[in-house]
């Protein structure tokens, strides 16, 4: 198979991997999509943190307080230089992609002219995005008297753009849309649909939490408004996301959380605020998780974006191949390898997805079954669940055929006795 | 894990054979739950007379736990005195609680013993429960209705 990374070398890197769960069996882990593991380096990298340099940051005027500093804010540049980022001043650390999205909601819900949402104004989001990235702006469009629009799905699971010029038009004023679905695995043509929304002056917001973590991204070159993605699924810890944006335009909106660290003079009658990034940092921040996304995006820049896209695509495409010849699956989303992310959501025959990966599970296989956060997906083609596989780059080509031999294991325990 | 210990035999028959499937009238209160995490559904309506549960149909959707859960639920619950009912279900309730540690008193919960190994799953005890909290909840519903009407 070709693109395939080394994978004796990757998997050693994670020591989840070599894990054995009851039966003595070995984890066979497809939900990737959902949380990534973590290679040593990220475990070490947190706890040497926490053994040899932990303090409080940017108020510690102390050694310790300047090594955590440094380590922070080190992290910062480190995302700024792995996604290309416009500036490291524009790099946000939040708690995850979640909390970036409804950051952005809540400041343009807030925000005045020009980049505020108002009555009238039209939010255009799409069909197949994660609840993140719906419930944020129907908040919005709620608060502000504006009206959610949005982009429906193709038969094949791709955005249907048809209607392009019908929705995205003088009204819009914020579009925001998913890089790759986490639920189909759909790559969208974001750039295209970014070039479309300036062009009406309206905000782009992307959500990239599948994206960063499968594929190089520049963002620079995207040129959105506003990115989010979070740390856990690119081999970092959880507690850690990040937003990113020009700090020109981060400057004119106003704060989103209040406290210590983004202002800049507090007096009783009323306060002034930082810049970017600090703006938007209010309180301690996830230092150690910071910290520890800084190793990850060492680790996986070490092996090269281009060699995990490369991987997880082989991977894909054989995935795609194995399961489409399990008699009673039908894929949810694009069935070809082409602008495709390494998930891949499927029904089995009638059987309950949760029936699917309990019996996967005691096989020792991690799939994830349910809705995914995606329900409107689901009800566009018509189910209300489905089971999820995902990979990335540590996923082996014989991994894919315990799924597949586990789907037909699950066929037959629910056929017993009909 | 002993993935049988899960799916005992009787839960995959009820699966299977659902007892007492469908909306059927009358009935006092109808309601609908849902299990946000994997969108499982169920409508059940309860007919209270006499002080005895007269009637309890549903309509689901959802896993083999979920969907023989409910019908476990019919053939115990109907023609129960509500006391006898209630204590049916905090018998159920408790024993989705144990986490695997409790004994199932059978003469209580009949074929409902066969979810014992469910509370040693916490993913699923919620698809267990669906609808007996359906159930608690329409009850309590019925029996104002009742009483105003």
């Amino acid at each position: 198979m070709n693109g395939l990374l080394d994978l004796d070398k990757i998997r050693a890197d994670f020591p989840i991997l070599d894990r054995r769960l009851s039966g003595d069996r070995p984890l066979v882990y497809l939900d990737s999509a959902n949380t990534s593991q973590k290679p040593q380096s990220v475990i070490d990298t947190i706890s040497e943190h926490y053994a040899l340099h932990n303090a409080n940051v940017a108020r510690a005027a102390h050694q310790l307080g300047e090594e955590a500093t440094a380590a922070y804010e080190g992290a910062r540049d480190k995302v700024a230089a792995f996604v290309n980022a416009p500036s490291r001043d524009g790099v946000i650390f939040t708690k995850n992609a979640s909390e970036a999205l409804n950051l952005v909601a809540n400041v343009l819900t807030w925000a005045g002219d020009p980049y505020g949402i108002g009555p009238g104004d039209e939010v255009v989001i799409t069909e197949m995005e994660h609840h993140s990235n719906i419930v944020p702006w129907q908040l919005a469009c709620e608060r502000r008297g504006a009206t959610l629009r949005w982009f429906g799905i193709t038969d094949e699971g791709r955005l249907d753009l048809s209607n392009i010029d019908d929705l995205i038009t003088e009204r819009t004023k914020v579009v925001a849309v998913t890089w790759v679905s986490n639920a189909l695995g759909t790559i969208n043509p974001v750039a295209e649909i970014t070039r479309r929304a300036h062009e009406v002056g309206a905000l782009v917001v992307v959500d990239a939490s599948q994206s960063v973590p499968q594929m190089p991204v520049d963002l620079t070159a995207l040129a959105a408004d506003f990115v989010a993605f979070t740390g856990h699924k690119l081999c970092g810890p959880t507690g850690i996301g990040v937003l990113v944006a020009e700090p020109e335009l981060l400057n004119q909106l106003p704060p989103f959380l209040g406290g210590g660290e983004m202002i800049e003079i507090v007096r009783m009658e009323g306060s002034t605020y930082a810049e970017a990034p600090h703006r938007f940092e209010a309180g301690t921040p996830p230092i150690a998780g910071a910290v520890g996304l800084g190793a990850a995006i060492d680790y996986l820049s070490g092996i090269g974006m281009d060699a995990v896209a490369a991987h997880e695509h082989a991977i894909t495409g054989y995935a795609l191949e194995r399961l489409q010849s399990v008699e009673g699956v039908r894929i949810l989303g694009p069935t070809e390898n082409v602008d495709r992310g390494g998930a891949i959501s499927f029904e089995l025959g009638d059987i309950h997805p949760h029936d699917v990966g309990q019996v996967l599970d005691s096989y020792g296989i991690a799939v994830r079954g349910g809705h995914h956060c995606a329900r409107p997906v689901h009800a566009r083609f018509g189910v209300t669940a489905s089971n999820r596989a995902s990979f990335y780059l540590y996923t082996k080509p014989e991994e894919i055929d315990s799924l597949v031999e586990g789907l037909d294991a699950v066929k037959a325990y629910f056929a017993r006795g009909l | 894990m002993d993935v049988d210990a899960l799916y005992q035999e009787i839960i995959l028959d009820h699966y299977r054979n659902p007892r007492h499937k469908g909306l059927r009238e009358p009935y006092e209160a109808q309601v609908h739950h849902v299990n946000p995490t994997c969108g499982d559904e169920v409508t059940l309506r309860v007919h209270v007379a006499d002080g005895k549960v007269a009637d309890v149909s549903y309509d689901s959707l959802g896993c083999s736990i979920s969907q023989a859960s409910a019908s476990v639920l019919t053939e115990l619950l109907i023609g129960k005195d509500l006391d006898a009912a209630m204590a049916v279900h905090n018998e159920f309730l408790a024993l989705m609680q144990s986490k695997g540690q409790a004994t199932p008193d059978e003469d209580v919960l009949e074929d409902a013993v066969a979810f014992a190994g469910v509370s040693k799953y916490p993913a699923r005890i919620k698809c267990a429960l669906l609808s007996w909290m359906a159930w608690k909840d329409a009850t309590a519903q019925a029996l104002v209705n009742g009483a105003q009407s």
